[in-house]
């Protein structure tokens, strides 16, 4: 596990002593509307944290930020030591953040096989290796392995959130941010992608996790953020949050 | 009128038209990547001509300017993607439309002030300045032959790139979706660059080919953009193929017009263009969902 010598002590702020990643601050602006204000947030290695509220919350915009896709914004952004606050998306991701966004992003006129390349682009493989890496995805992921030479967006919409998240996976970041992975999605998959989030981390990949489905989310998670109209109304363990209904019927009612 | 007639009108309109496929293919590219419709590249085309007559004057070598001027004014289109179009992304399709509109116009006046108004002579190469002779079908001039055969090379080299190479997979992904490539790790500003280069290098070439058989004068690529942008519109915007035929169909009626109707030469392509926007309103291989 990572220990950054220059890491901000957290005072008052985040209950993780050695944060995979930390946002501190983070505002975001949409024009003149300031959607995001003040958010701030860790993740441990290996952890799996929520991201819930309302729709509109910010929750998008939060990962957005993070992911430095959002325009106009402040704050700072720390990942595995390193300071990404003024680093391009493409670096951000060459660090070691994975990000699956919210409406998949698959890219049409390509199959599912060159949508899983574009995933290994910035690991610069061989074609061997390459090919070994599309075998263990298609293994793993049978439903894609059947389908790698069919052009990737007639695929069902959970198979093209299996493509997505397979794609973000293929580079093993050391996190991923996952913007509403459940969405639309017929109920036996979305079990099985609970337990691919299990397995990712037991493997020690940390996710950041988007729900609207937030039962779903804190049975998951080892802990959760609450975010409402652009600030974090709550923090703490997913546990408690599941044991306690006020603050999900408050912040989180669809 | 007589077969070798026809056919040798049909050789010069397929002649043509490879210098249309070369001009549009880089229209195309540089609209489907970055949204850019790119004022600029008739200009490019011209400054591609008069490149070559300098390299051809500095070394007197055809050969060399055939490399040298699409490196060139590549690099240049390096330059105005990274110093002049950058800034305007994000800022709508008018921002660069206005810009290379008007950079157009400062090239021209460039090359007015660096080699005057009058038009410049270009040799046809003395390696390729003969003919081929074929009994009873006609007599068809080695340089149009080459240009056909280059063009012919380059259009199968660039749909490799695209179609069987990391590269060009890069290229094709971030034409749909740039967003998705930068959260996969690609610099997409390095892929919008490139492209941008390679647009211009293709119309430089189109340009220095074109010189031994259009005459060589600042104005030359302001009609030339037109045509570019017809054979654009007839193929489908964004589609490799699409400007491949579209610019042999083009190059193909305007010179078979000429010879039958040659008053209706000039209209000819406008009269194909809307024709064929009647049938198909994306063009020939236009598929209309690339635009972003």
């Amino acid at each position: 596990m990572p220990m950054c010598a220059a890491s901000i002590s957290a005072k008052g702020g985040p209950a993780v002593a050695d944060p995979l990643l930390e946002v501190r601050d983070l505002n975001a602006w949409y024009g003149p509307a300031h959607v995001l204000q003040g958010v701030s947030l860790a993740v441990g290695p290996g952890e799996i944290v929520a991201l819930v509220g309302r729709n509109g919350a910010g929750k998008t915009t939060t990962v957005r930020s993070i992911m430095g896709l959002i325009p106009k914004r402040s704050g700072s952004v720390r990942f595995d030591c390193a300071d990404l606050s003024a680093r391009p998306t493409h670096e951000r991701f060459g660090r070691g953040l994975g990000y699956v966004p919210e409406d998949r992003r698959i890219v049409p006129g390509l199959t599912v096989r060159e949508n899983l390349v574009l995933g290994l682009l910035a690991a610069r493989l061989g074609k061997a290796a390459e090919a070994q890496a599309i075998e263990a995805v298609a293994q793993r992921f049978p439903r894609l392995g059947e389908r790698l030479g069919q052009e990737a967006i007639t695929m069902s919409g959970g198979e093209q959130q299996m493509l997505a998240i397979a794609r973000a996976m293929l580079s093993n970041p050391k996190m991923i941010l996952l913007d509403e992975p459940s969405e639309g999605i017929m109920p036996a998959l979305v079990d099985e992608m609970a337990d691919l989030f299990l397995d990712l981390k037991r493997g020690g990949t940390s996710l950041l996790l988007i729900e609207q489905n937030v039962e779903l989310a804190l049975e998951i998670s080892d802990r959760a953020y609450v975010l409402d109209q652009g600030r974090l109304v709550h923090d703490g363990s997913s546990a408690d949050l599941l044991a306690d209904p006020t603050i999900r019927d408050r912040y989180c009612a669809v | 009128m007589t077969l070798d007639l026809i056919v040798a009108q049909l050789f010069t309109g397929v002649a043509l038209g490879a210098v249309f496929v070369l001009l549009s293919t880089g229209l195309s590219v540089i609209f489907g990547m970055l949204g850019v419709v790119n004022f600029a590249h008739g200009a490019f085309y011209m400054t591609g001509a008069y490149a070559g007559v300098f390299v051809l004057a500095l070394t007197g070598n055809f050969w060399i300017a055939l490399v040298a001027v699409p490196v060139l004014i590549g690099v240049m289109g390096l330059g105005v993607e990274r110093f002049l179009i950058r800034p305007l992304y994000g800022r709508g399709q008018d921002y660069p439309l206005l810009l290379t509109f008007g950079l157009g116009y400062v090239l021209i006046e460039v090359v007015r002030i660096l080699f005057g108004t009058d038009g410049m002579p270009f040799e046809t190469p003395p390696l390729l300045s003969g003919g081929l002779d074929i009994e009873g079908l006609g007599y068809f001039p080695a340089y149009r032959l080459f240009v056909i055969a280059m063009t012919a090379a380059l259009m199968l080299g660039l749909w490799i790139l695209l179609e069987r190479t990391r590269y060009g997979l890069i290229i094709r992904g971030a034409a749909r979706d740039p967003e998705i490539l930068s959260v996969l790790g690609v610099d997409t500003r390095k892929v919008f660059l490139l492209v941008f280069g390679l647009g211009t290098g293709l119309a430089a070439l189109a340009g220095l080919l074109a010189a031994p058989m259009r005459s060589v004068n600042p104005e030359m690529g302001v009609a030339v953009l037109i045509e570019a942008f017809v054979v654009t519109v007839i193929g489908g915007m964004g589609s490799l193929l699409g400007g491949a035929v579209a610019g042999m169909l083009v190059g193909i009626v305007v010179s078979m017009t000429a010879l039958w109707m040659p008053e209706m030469s000039e209209i000819s392509m406008f009269a194909l263009m809307a024709l064929v926007l009647l049938v198909r309103p994306h063009g020939l291989f236009g598929r209309g969902a690339l635009a972003r």
